[in-house]
């Protein structure tokens, strides 16, 4: 059987929502042993609602969002109001090598669960700890959600047409920063096994969406110029957008950089006089007198299908790809050769389809083997016998709420 | 981390916007300097037969190699993973193309503009775009690319890790498409089931972007303890005072009718009042920041966002660093982006042992 490329490491996971549930999911693809921390007072909030979706439910059992965060993992509670269920989360800590947690913060201090406290109980772990704006500062204790992340980030003043407002991107930047925090673990827990040394990573999801804008911060920092949206265009690269397809709402992307490639476009074309006029004679020209090339382009893109663009222009090397829609996606040839769909049976919601994980590597392949746990399912394994209490002792915890 | 760029033209991004006071030079690219602090650049021409040998040499004494060309054309060069393996077996390869290594598109050619709308979350994005835009639109700048890198840099220090263990290495290959997928998991998975993908709902949020006298705020409220918030940032106004408004949070039904009462009031409002007021309220609230707001930022410069960073042809400048801080193995910049072959005698000379006759000779056959 092959290895995962995270056989034996244990997380004790308090995170909730979105942002730390994916980064630790991440991890379980890659065959870490998740041990999801709730309450039944106040359990993972993706179980009850979606602010991107509005789905929202009685029984949290149910969410599919919840499960599709959170496969690969085991659930437990523990109502950390009580002090025996800190006692009893700390214990876990000692037999684990990464906390992970998006508590506002202050909130695991308060706890008894801060990164010293657990220091003590396993001194070489890794704790994350990921929040709206990091720990310090002024501003570390303002709460934000994934919209939230977007604006405050700079993204969504970037994202979408200069005449129109400012678009912040929804649940994926929720997604961005976990998928950074999920990084950030990875390297604490190489430094870990090449030293001995665990460490605390303190992480901000905004700036988690700030570096992917690098460019234009430096844009502003070298020239004081604050750039603005530009929808599908480029600064150099002209044609570069979406061009209407046959059928409803179809577009297709060409995008081209070179003399070459546009030679070859102008060919696939049939060499429409226009091709060879003044204004679309160089590539400088061509980008100054976009939306009538883009216009003449749309012309000949609608009398196809997106898929037909997309065949005849890389067939002569130009970039063209269809904007597809999620539902074209999972019917799409590639997608499906490339196995990008998983499907996993979950005892509420029956057959549920989920993405694969985003990577395929050779030796240490990276697998989704379980569906999403339902509240409190792993008590017994957990606490039997990951932790070894005594059964007449966990039952009378039980009876005094602990695991509520 | 050495970076190899082909001898005189070097890496793309070296052309690429924006340029110290907008004078193209390949050494002034600020796109470059971001992307490549702390790296050692060398030159080295992998199309001739000594270029090829010189970078086996390398690949031997190498962790990890980073590529992302197309994968007929790295098997050409006969530099595929099959081949490096067999001169270093603990080799990790991360392999970054625009639809990894197998499947019809393989070989297709996609810029950033195409893997963002071949992903599907154009789309996505789509539907929470102004009604009356025209076509599906990209995120900005290369947004897609660095999310690619990201997802690579993780499966590579996953490999990395296993290698540890296993004494292995491997191939690992990371699609720029399935990247992008990938932030979009939740919307996805809903079309994957035949669900409608729903972020159109943002339309029935209360708060959400909302225009303010000098930009924009965004509001997400989670629950009704951030809409009692809300109220008070708004002075308690009468309207919200309606019994019908007290289970919103849990119905969304007037969303629309309450977003126009809160546009009233906030359009004579500062972003950056409302921003601090409404959290100290404890609702969340952000600003719709630009570059200028993030950069003069208190609160980032208090976490050392960005750093210093002095480059030898454009001089002092601050760079954005990392979202993380690590307490015990903080992140330190040891030197900026490389010039074009600005490490060629340090590399190929201290490291691989050529003299610098050799490495001369070299240069005038265009091979470094």
């Amino acid at each position: 059987m092959s290895r995962l490329p995270l056989d034996g490491i244990r997380i004790t996971d308090f995170t909730w929502a979105w942002a730390g549930p994916y980064a630790t999911m991440l991890l379980a693809f890659m065959g870490a042993e998740v041990i999801k921390i709730e309450t039944n007072k106040r359990p993972d909030h993706a179980r009850l609602r979606a602010l991107a979706t509005g789905l929202g439910s009685k029984d949290p059992d149910l969410s599919s969002i919840f499960n599709d965060l959170n496969l690969n993992k085991m659930a437990i509670t523990l109502d950390l109001a009580q002090p025996k269920a800190v006692a009893l989360a700390k214990r876990l800590v000692g037999i684990s090598d990464v906390v992970a947690e998006n508590f506002r913060p202050g909130v695991m201090n308060r706890l008894g669960l801060a990164y010293d406290a657990l220091k003590e109980v396993k001194p070489d772990i890794v704790m994350l700890s990921s929040s709206s704006l990091g720990a310090v500062g002024t501003e570390s204790k303002y709460a934000g959600y994934a919209p939230i992340f977007a604006a405050h980030g700079g993204l969504a003043y970037l994202t979408g047409y200069p005449n129109a407002r400012p678009v912040p991107l929804m649940g994926s930047s929720d997604l961005r920063s976990a998928a950074t925090s999920a990084f950030a673990i990875l390297i604490a827990l190489y430094h870990r096994a090449r030293t001995g040394e665990g460490q605390h990573i303190d992480l901000s999801s905004v700036e988690t969406i700030s570096v992917l804008i690098g460019d234009a911060l430096l844009d502003y920092i070298m020239n004081d110029r604050i750039p603005i949206r530009k929808g599908n265009r480029d600064e150099i690269m002209a044609p570069h957008n979406c061009y209407p397809c046959q059928g409803e709402d179809k577009w297709v992307s060409i995008a081209i950089a070179s003399e070459e490639e546009w030679q070859s476009f102008c060919d696939a074309l049939g060499n429409p006089p226009w091709t060879r006029e003044e204004p679309f004679r160089d590539a400088y020209r061509r980008w100054q007198n976009q939306d009538e090339l883009d216009r003449l382009i749309g012309e000949w893109t609608i009398n196809y299908t997106h898929y037909e663009v997309m065949e005849r222009l890389q067939q002569v090397g130009v970039a063209a790809i269809p904007s597809f829609d999620g539902t074209e996606l999972f019917q799409d040839p590639h997608f499906k050769e490339r196995g990008l769909a998983t499907e996993v049976i979950h005892p509420k919601i029956g057959k549920r389809i989920v993405l694969a994980p985003p990577w395929k590597f050779s030796d240490t392949p990276a697998q989704i083997s379980r569906r999403g746990p339902l509240l409190g399912e792993h008590n017994e394994y957990v606490f039997g016998d990951l932790l070894g209490i005594p059964k007449a002792e966990v039952a009378q915890m039980e009876e005094e709420g602990v695991f509520y | 981390m050495i970076k190899i760029e082909p001898p005189h033209v070097g890496d793309e991004a070296r052309r690429r916007e924006p340029f110290l006071n907008d004078v193209p030079h390949p050494e002034r690219s600020g796109f470059f300097f971001y992307l490549n602090t702390n790296k050692l650049g060398i030159t080295l021409n992998l199309n001739t037969t000594t270029g090829r040998k010189i970078f086996q040499e390398l690949v031997k004494e190498s962790d990890v190699l980073v590529e992302d060309n197309p994968p007929q054309a790295i098997k050409e060069l006969g530099l595929d993973y099959e081949s490096l393996a067999g001169i270093n077996p603990h080799l990790i390869m991360t392999s970054i193309t625009p639809f990894g290594q197998y499947g019809p598109y393989r070989d297709y050619k996609a810029y950033h503009l195409n893997t963002y709308h071949g992903s599907g979350v154009a789309k996505v994005l789509a539907s929470i775009l102004p009604q009356d835009t025209p076509m599906p639109t990209k995120g900005p700048g290369f947004l897609g690319d660095y999310d690619c890198g990201l997802n690579a840099a993780t499966a590579t220090m996953a490999a990395l890790y296993a290698c540890l263990f296993t004494g292995r290495g491997q191939h690992v290959d990371i699609s720029k498409q399935e990247s992008l997928i990938a932030t979009e998991r939740i919307e996805m998975d809903m079309f994957g089931n035949n669900e409608r993908g729903s972020t159109v709902w943002s339309q029935y949020m209360v708060g959400g972007l909302q225009r303010c006298k000098d930009g924009y705020v965004m509001i997400t409220l989670g629950g009704t303890h951030h809409w009692e918030g809300l109220v008070k940032l708004l002075g308690n106004p009468d309207w919200a005072q309606d019994e019908k408004y007290k289970e919103e949070m849990n119905t969304y039904i007037h969303a629309q009718e309450i977003n126009r009462h809160i546009a009233e009031w906030m359009i004579n409002q500062t972003k950056e009042d409302v921003y601090h007021r409404a959290q100290a309220l404890n609702c969340p609230i952000g600003m719709v920041t630009t570059v200028e707001d993030l950069v003069t930022s208190e609160q980032l410069q208090v976490r050392g966002f960005f750093a210093e960073v002095e480059h030898p042809e454009m001089g002092k400048f601050k760079c954005p660093t990392a979202s993380y801080r690590f307490s015990k193995t903080p992140l330190r910049i040891e030197r900026p982006a490389p010039l074009l072959g600005e490490h060629n005698e340090e590399v190929f000379g201290k490291r691989l042992g050529y003299t610098r006759e050799e490495l001369a000779r070299m240069r005038g056959a265009g091979i470094i």
